[in-house]
């Protein structure tokens, strides 16, 4: 076979770790990353829910918007009200293209009233930065920091406790969507936020790309006594869906909007011209034609992004699964897809063609795992 | 390697592995496929009295991270699925050439055999595979 030759994927600053580790690696989005070390995304996963789990999102992009009107800047980009947040606060949100398909999904943090941060999707840090120019280059400063810029995960019941071992930082004073800049972890300078993508409590720790191995070692030293694991890709899928938290390329993309995803709360229509907006607007007060959905299967049966979803009682294709797994703590197997609205209602019941085999689903309304 | 690659077995390129005993063979993947695999959650077997073709979908094995379908090595009759791991598909995981096995197959034609990989010539495609 004489594919068409590939760029040879990225690397993150935790590349040898997680070699050292024993990681099973692929190429993701254009960058090498771990799906799973040797015990396996099972375990990695319940580690997480009883624990600590570990996780390199060193490559996900950081974007620092400068100046007077930063402030104005980053809501002209983004959905929900950046007047709300004050220094230390962060928020979900999404930035939208004028027709209101989500460009991605993002985490907006308030360092300073002239300083915000943006945290975008890996895939997505080069649309983005050029988006965010094209649109507000010439109001504030916009810079791209990915490269420098080390994260790392650290999420689970017991992550607090096992942070705390190598932090002065007030970790208990911190509350969901809240930062702390310019403090340290294991003698490096970070930040530390009160964020992550598993339904669980947790924190991400920003630092310079260089600190980031140092502070990984120091970090999995500080959890390994306690059950703590590096986690890679493929439970950080499970455990995402589980909480029912958005895969951008999945269930979001340029040609969904926030509305259909489920999103409404991070739209608010009050904060400013967003673009987007009218879009937007136009769509609530028309009606939504498809809706996100979750659903559990009820029959045997695996739902995989990009299976069809067919109405049980005309057989007919009427959407498509965009996120499906296992879902190991609650015990079912779980996906998310668009469906019309008519079908977006608890107890609602779908067919998931996995591979030509119809198999019964049932829609299902928020989050499949609650801590 | 070689302890993941049993010497008395025959393979396919599909990563199922034969196990012969007079006109009937047993069938599984290999730990190569395992591993690939990871944490096996779901398997679905055939139905006995079913007959198979050779390279026809036997059944498949679906782990947390993909589905992956399992070849018949070799054309026969279904007399025997290891119906246990439809409750405990983590069988595959742990006993791949034993607790893991999935079907039995009444050969229809003993010379398909030697179409197959000894565990010598699976080593060596596995080094080429893995590159």
């Amino acid at each position: 076979m004489n594919a068409a030759p590939t760029p040879p994927p990225r690397t993150t600053p935790l590349c040898q770790a997680h070699r050292r580790l024993g990681a099973k690696m692929i190429d993701f989005g254009g960058w090498l990353m771990p799906v799973n070390y040797p015990s396996g995304i099972l375990d990695e996963h319940k580690a997480t829910r009883t624990a600590v789990g570990m996780f390199d999102v060193c490559h996900m992009g950081e974007i620092h918007f400068r100046g007077a009107r930063a402030a104005e800047a980053v809501q002209r980009l983004v959905t929900n009200h950046v007047g709300k947040l004050y220094d230390g606060r962060a928020m979900y949100t999404v930035a939208c293209n004028p027709k209101g398909g989500i460009v991605d999904d993002l985490i907006v943090y308030r360092v300073k009233s002239d300083h915000f941060l943006i945290v975008v999707n890996a895939a997505n840090i080069a649309k983005d930065f050029q988006h965010f120019v094209e649109q507000v280059g010439s109001w504030c400063e916009i810079r791209n920091a990915s490269d420098e810029t080390g994260l790392i995960s650290f999420q689970g019941p017991k992550a607090q406790a096992c942070l705390a071992h190598l932090t002065r930082a007030p970790l208990a004073m911190l509350k969901p969507f809240h930062f702390l800049p310019d403090v340290e972890v294991a003698g490096r300078p970070v930040w530390i936020a009160r964020t992550g993508y598993t339904g669980e409590d947790g924190f991400e720790i920003f630092c310079a790309a260089p600190d980031a191995e140092p502070l990984w070692q120091a970090m999995l030293d500080a959890c390994a006594g306690m059950g703590g694991k590096p986690v890679g890709l493929g439970a950080r899928d499970t455990l995402r869906l589980e909480a029912r938290l958005s895969l951008y390329g999945n269930d979001l993309t340029d040609e969904t909007t926030p509305l259909e995803a489920g999103l409404g709360w991070v739209v608010k229509f009050d904060a400013g011209d967003f673009i987007g907006r009218e879009a937007l607007l136009r769509q609530r007060d028309a009606g939504l034609q498809r809706k996100l959905a979750g659903f559990v299967m009820l029959g045997r049966g695996i739902a995989r992004h990009g299976y069809p979803i067919r109405d049980p009682s005309t057989g007919a294709r009427v959407g498509e699964v965009t996120s499906g797994t296992v879902g190991p703590t609650v015990g079912k197997n779980i996906g998310l897809g668009y469906v019309p609205a008519l079908l977006h209602r608890a107890g609602a019941r779908l067919l998931i063609d996995c591979r030509g085999k119809p198999t019964e689903a049932e829609v299902v309304e928020g989050p499949f795992y609650r801590r | 390697m070689s302890e993941n690659v049993p010497n008395e077995l025959l393979y396919t390129e599909d990563h199922e592995w034969v196990r012969q005993e007079g006109n009937l063979v047993t069938v599984g993947i290999s730990q190569f496929a395992v591993d690939q695999l990871g944490d096996v959650t779901q398997v679905d077997l055939p139905n006995e009295g079913e007959a198979l073709k050779r390279h026809e979908v036997l059944g498949s094995v679906e782990s947390v991270k993909a589905v992956s379908d399992v070849y018949a090595p070799v054309s026969g009759k279904v007399v025997k699925v290891n119906s246990p791991l439809q409750d405990s598909p983590e069988y595959v995981n742990e006993e791949p050439y034993d607790g893991g096995w999935m079907a039995q197959i009444e050969l229809s034609n003993p010379d398909e055999l030697k179409g197959l990989m000894t565990s010598a010539a699976y080593e060596e495609f596995l080094k080429d595979h893995e590159g």
